[in-house]
């Protein structure tokens, strides 16, 4: 469903933030995208998301490609690819409700099915009884939860998460991610970019895709031993997910 | 009507910018709607004099009635020509001495009248310009018993110099004070775009179409245009009134000046919000 060929992305000041990276995502899979500060992980979820296009190599996401993609398909796309920001990224003079229904209302969802649709998605994310709050009368988890419910109002096929967790508590963190886990058993795919090496250690089972200096240096899934030159700190991912030093 | 509404609730969210906004675009087109007013009176005192001109053929004295038919309908068929009318020598002298003094002390005794018969030829509007005046003289100086042919050729000349300077002022001013009411537009829907900055980002994020995104301010440039436009209208009035009563007569604008104005003004408020939203949201779904 998400696919990326020798994915380079270099920026005209910072240089290259993504090296000929591949690698493919399948549906409904959720995957921890991880690596320290400037890895490049952001990158990645903006590439996903078409904000930025690759400088050599492909993006494919479902049926639009990097390379073919047309100024006026990129809300299309956006439409099938909800993004949850660190900061939340709330309009604060909106209700919880509010809020969601704005993305339905922006991308011409019927009127008539938006009301239900929102309370569906607040009672989804377990804020049903929370519709009026604004956001400054929200919990931190409480309005990482709205910005989830309102990234799934389009139904997409996958949800990008950019360090989520960043500003929660342990508590929150947890819960938050708990929704992440039982919206992707409901057939969402999610690309969770993290440093949380704590979810990352409570959660062997989940795919780890690692960046480091804009190289993606370990997929779990592929099985394939990490690169002696990859690293080399006491923070490496691989390590921690294998619980053991790389062979 | 999503647009509009949109529109209308970031204008009522944002009072006092809305009012600067629409106040100087109100200022702007006053001015202009002064402007057109006084344009408007010159052009009517002009088209007045221009009304007197006419051009004078002085016929040969022994010109005859066939010569006289067929040297009227020819001209009268000239495509500058609006109407011909014949003085005759009798007729001459009695409007010159019924105009100078001195004639008519002398008429009684004039034996034999010195004045020659004319044609008074009066060109249509819109064809009493130097060159048409001067083809049209032209052309009749060939006739052999047209002895003479006069026209006032200075005013003629000075007339339409005046006419070129009011236009021109016109053009200038006019597009000075509008390219200054499009920037404050502009300006105002910037203002408006940065205020909503969050929301276009989340719109963008979830996958709103540029039309989508842009519409509002669009919508938000029209309407402070048109309601600058009104409120420019009721102060060009207020200010006919005043000259009107107080100073000297003076027309007030015609009704298509006055639609043109109003449109004009939303038109440019429409124009200088696309301008502003295209530069401002250059980057939305730039890729």
């Amino acid at each position: 469903m998400i696919r990326f060929r020798n994915v380079t992305k270099h920026y005209p000041r910072s240089g290259t933030a993504l090296a000929d990276a591949s690698f493919h995502v399948r549906k409904a899979e959720f995957v921890f995208l991880t690596g320290p500060s400037g890895a490049g992980k952001t990158t990645v979820l903006r590439l996903v998301h078409m904000e930025l296009a690759p400088t050599e190599g492909e993006v494919i996401i479902s049926r639009f490609s990097s390379t073919r993609i047309r100024r006026r398909e990129i809300p299309q796309l956006r439409r099938r690819v909800g993004f949850v920001f660190q900061d939340f990224r709330l309009l604060e003079r909106f209700t919880a409700a509010e809020n969601i229904a704005f993305a339905l209302q922006v991308t011409g969802a019927n009127r008539s099915a938006i009301r239900p649709k929102v309370m569906r998605l607040l009672d989804h994310v377990g804020l049903a009884s929370r519709a009026s709050a604004f956001p400054a009368e929200l919990s931190g988890g409480e309005r990482q939860r709205v910005a989830i419910a309102r990234a799934l109002a389009t139904d997409p096929l996958v949800l990008l998460a950019d360090e989520p967790t960043g500003n929660l508590d342990e508590r929150a963190s947890l819960g938050v991610f708990e929704l992440f886990k039982q919206l992707n058993a409901l057939g969402t795919a999610v690309i969770l970019a993290t440093h949380d090496t704590t979810l990352l250690r409570r959660h062997p089972e989940t795919r780890v895709l690692e960046l480091e200096d804009g190289r993606l240096v370990y997929d779990s899934r592929s099985d394939v031993p990490k690169p002696p030159h990859a690293s080399s700190g006491d923070s490496s991912i691989f390590e921690l997910v294998r619980g053991g030093p790389a062979p | 009507m999503r647009p509009f509404r949109e529109a209308l609730i970031s204008l009522v969210r944002r009072p006092m910018l809305a009012a600067l906004s629409v106040t100087a675009i109100s200022l702007s087109l006053f001015i202009l709607g002064l402007f057109g007013l006084t344009a408007h009176n010159i052009s009517r005192a002009l088209a007045a004099v221009e009304e007197k001109v006419e051009i004078v053929a002085y016929l040969r004295d022994e010109i005859d009635e066939a010569q006289l038919r067929l040297v009227r309908s020819e001209i009268g068929a000239f495509p500058e020509v609006e109407s011909v009318e014949y003085v005759s020598k009798t007729e001459a002298l009695y409007n010159a001495s019924r105009e100078l003094a001195e004639f008519s002390d002398v008429f009684p005794d004039v034996e034999v009248n010195p004045l020659p018969a004319s044609l008074e030829v009066r060109l249509l509007p819109g064809r009493r310009d130097p060159q048409s005046v001067g083809t049209v003289a032209v052309r009749m100086s060939g006739y052999d018993f047209i002895d003479d042919v006069r026209f006032g050729r200075d005013w003629v000349d000075r007339i339409h110099t005046l006419r070129r300077i009011a236009g021109g002022t016109a053009l200038i001013v006019g597009g000075s004070f509008a390219l200054v009411a499009m920037l404050l537009v502009g300006a105002t829907v910037r203002m408006s775009i940065h205020a909503r900055s969050t929301e276009i980002a989340i719109m963008e994020n979830v996958g709103a179409t540029a039309g989508f995104i842009q519409r509002p301010f669009l919508a938000e440039g029209l309407i402070s245009g048109l309601a600058g436009g009104a409120f420019a209208l009721a102060l060009t009035f207020g200010a006919y009134r005043l000259l009107d009563r107080a100073v000297m007569a003076v027309l007030w604008l015609p009704d298509l000046w006055i639609a043109a104005g109003i449109l004009g003004g939303g038109v440019l408020g429409m124009l200088s919000a696309g301008r502003s939203v295209r530069q401002e949201l250059k980057g939305l779904y730039a890729i």
